[in-house]
């Protein structure tokens, strides 16, 4: 059995000008202790869709699913009061801004001490050791000290691991990070994804990273989602997605990468991501593909198999024998 | 090489922090002693981390402030503030968040003409269109575009936008502040080639400063690694990338993920953080947190030593880094 199992996840937002479809047909599945890794640009629905599994999105927001179950346990059939007491505990997340997620009017020690109250059963003292010691295991120096500031007088690294010494504090069994490292500095980010790895091996926690920066990708994770304005476009263990991405997406966002250019002008994907009002009928990354065809304009892909990555594309890049990818035209089912 | 375009001899910026009504005022050294030379044509990146001194070092060059000690020289005449006026022209600004520096209520147009009305007052109307409208298009922006608000905007093209501004004075300088960092990954690539192909064109020098290794490597001539406000490395790109000297550097670069999946590099690990800019440290400033430090690091700070290829180090690595 998966830690976490979802279907077919779709999210729709009821929005002034109509429906909006942010996440549309998702699967993700995780098992105890993996590290998997979600990437893509901004508007293509992978914090919402980790946002909908946590059951955070605002009552605007439609979720539909055909399975979704956490240790077998379907999150859809959950009370408020049963799934308040699973978030925070057994499912944590990290949020991508420190500055805005923190309680300004409350210490981060109160904030910190709080969820140990309402998920364990330390008492004053011991939750106070706890909290201490986590301090200590994010590395924040003078945890004592720390633990009676405020959110503004620290510094935003110094917040992001208060917030990630927060979401370990229950030691869940899978922890979401929402662009955990974004506002860090190199060498932070180093100590943080070392921290997350290492909880991993200790407590056999599961690990979502979503995240643009595929440097990170490449030296966390074990498998790797490609999410493309709101669907997932590919999925492969870690070494093959780099080696040899089969959805033209995930190619061009590889070779559009500094360390990986040949010349001194990057290759570039033409475009912008689609919005509520030009989604495409067909491939939603049909009018920025280099390969796409009529076909890919009139009729969206359905995923691959996983020999072929999970991809959603009705022209998948080869490789030949000189490494240069080429589309081959493939029929789906 | 031509003529250096702007020259920085040992700038130094200090700000002065009220610690409450009975204490002295403390000195908080953002920068001190940095040196450069930026000629036309090139790239010379900034690198370090936040609290380096990068951002003040971008607003002593753009003239927002004047430095606390130390000499700036733009096109051989030195820039005092009672010349400011007239060297503005020759250096302007790109700021990070393209999001925050467009003003919403303006029209593109009204953004692009701003700096014409203030620095070429008898510039007429017609004139100032014609002239936004051929950076418009210069940046890669359409026609139509120029009566529309920012909002209207994504990330890339408001960036565009705010390079388009830049240029409106025809400057010799750009300052590029994280000019890309909060863009998309795929927006990046396009607006780093749009900056390529405006300096080729135009013979733009620009101070590009970002803290993503990887995009410094690929596009900057020259670089220079600050901490705590000083340069600790300076020299061209491909040599301090290739064969750092400064533990620090080394550190930098070790600590920037590769995306190459399984590649078994075994990362510096540093321990601790920046002190804190107020406190001054008698020795190198780097040393709590080098490897490599000895008592003499602790005791004596090392000055930036050599011409072209310079780094401050009392004990300088060897060797490539993994």
């Amino acid at each position: 059995m998966s830690l976490l199992d979802i279907r077919n996840l779709t999210v729709e937002f009821a929005t002034a000008a109509g429906p909006f479809r942010a996440v549309e047909g998702v699967d993700v599945t995780l098992e105890k202790g993996e590290v998997l890794a979600i990437v893509g640009e901004s508007g293509s629905g992978k914090s919402v869709s980790m946002l909908a599994i946590m059951g955070l999105l605002p009552w605007t927001a439609t979720v539909t699913a055909d399975r979704m179950a956490f240790e077998g346990r379907d999150l859809r059939e959950l009370s408020p009061a049963q799934r308040r007491k699973i978030i925070g505990k057994d499912m944590a997340m990290i949020f991508q801004e420190p500055m805005s997620s923190l309680n300004p009017c409350f210490t981060v020690g109160f904030q910190i001490k709080e969820a140990l109250r309402q998920h364990t059963d330390l008492d004053r003292k011991a939750r106070h050791a706890r909290a201490v010691e986590l301090f200590e295991q994010v590395g924040i120096p003078a945890p004592e000290r720390r633990l009676k500031a405020y959110p503004h007088q620290m510094s935003g690294g110094m917040n992001q691991r208060v917030m990630i010494a927060m979401a370990i504090a229950c030691n869940p069994k899978l922890l979401i990070a929402d662009e955990p490292t974004t506002a860090l500095d190199v060498t932070i980010q180093a100590q943080i994804l070392d921290l997350l790895l290492d909880l991993r091996r200790r407590n056999g926690m599961a690990l979502a990273l979503i995240t643009h920066d595929m440097g990170v990708v490449a030296e966390t994770a074990e498998r790797v989602s490609v999410h493309y304005a709101g669907q997932k476009v590919e999925e492969q263990p870690v070494e093959g997605l780099f080696a040899r991405p089969f959805h033209p997406y995930t190619g061009a966002l590889l070779a559009a990468l500094p360390e990986r250019a040949t010349s001194r002008r990057l290759p570039t994907i033409p475009g912008v991501v689609p919005g509520q009002f030009d989604r495409p009928a067909g491939c939603l990354f049909a009018p920025r593909c280099r390969h796409a065809s009529d076909i890919c304009r009139a009729r969206r892909p359905e995923p691959l198999g996983p020999e072929m990555g999970r991809a959603r594309c009705h022209t998948p890049l080869t490789a030949d024998g000189n490494g240069v990818m080429q589309p081959q035209r493939m029929v789906t089912t | 090489m031509s003529e250096p375009i702007v020259v920085a001899r040992d700038l130094e910026r200090r700000y002065e922090i009220r610690q409450g009504l009975l204490r002295p005022p403390a000195e908080l050294r953002a920068l001190s002693g940095v040196s450069f030379a930026l000629s036309p044509g090139r790239t010379l990146a900034v690198v370090g981390e936040s609290g380096c001194g990068k951002s003040t070092l971008a607003r002593l060059v753009t003239m927002i402030e004047p430095p606390s000690a130390g000499e700036l020289r733009i096109r051989g005449q030195a820039a005092t503030p009672d010349r400011w006026r007239a060297l503005r022209d020759i250096v302007q600004i790109v700021f990070q968040d393209p999001y925050g520096s467009l003003n919403p209520r303006q029209r593109v147009g009204t953004i692009l003409q701003e700096p014409l009305k203030i620095n070429r007052p008898r510039m007429s109307a017609a004139e100032r269109e014609a002239l936004a409208r051929e950076k418009l298009a210069l940046v890669g922006l359409r026609p139509e575009h120029y009566d529309r608000f920012p909002h209207m905007f994504s990330g890339g093209q408001r960036q565009r936008i705010s390079i388009a501004r830049a240029l409106m004075l025809d400057p010799a300088v750009l300052v590029l502040d994280e000019p890309i960092s909060a863009l998309d990954v795929s927006i990046q690539s396009q607006i780093l080639n749009l900056l390529i192909d405006l300096q080729e064109r135009l013979g733009l020098a620009y101070l590009f400063i970002s803290h993503d290794l990887s995009v410094v490597r690929h596009f900057a001539d020259d670089v220079m690694v600050m901490y705590l406000g000083r340069a600790v490395e300076t020299g061209p790109a491909r040599e301090v990338f290739a064969a750092p000297r400064h533990p620090y550097t080394k550190a930098l670069i070790s600590a920037t993920p590769r995306a190459q999946p399984n590649s078994g590099r075994k990362r510096i690990k540093l321990t601790g953080e920046l002190p804190s800019p107020l406190d001054v440290i008698p020795g190198c400033p780097f040393a709590p947190r080098c490897w490599r430090a000895d008592d003499e690091c602790r005791a004596t700070r090392p000055p930036l030593k050599g011409e072209g290829r310079a780094f401050a180090c009392h004990h300088p690595e060897e060797g490539a880094v993994e």
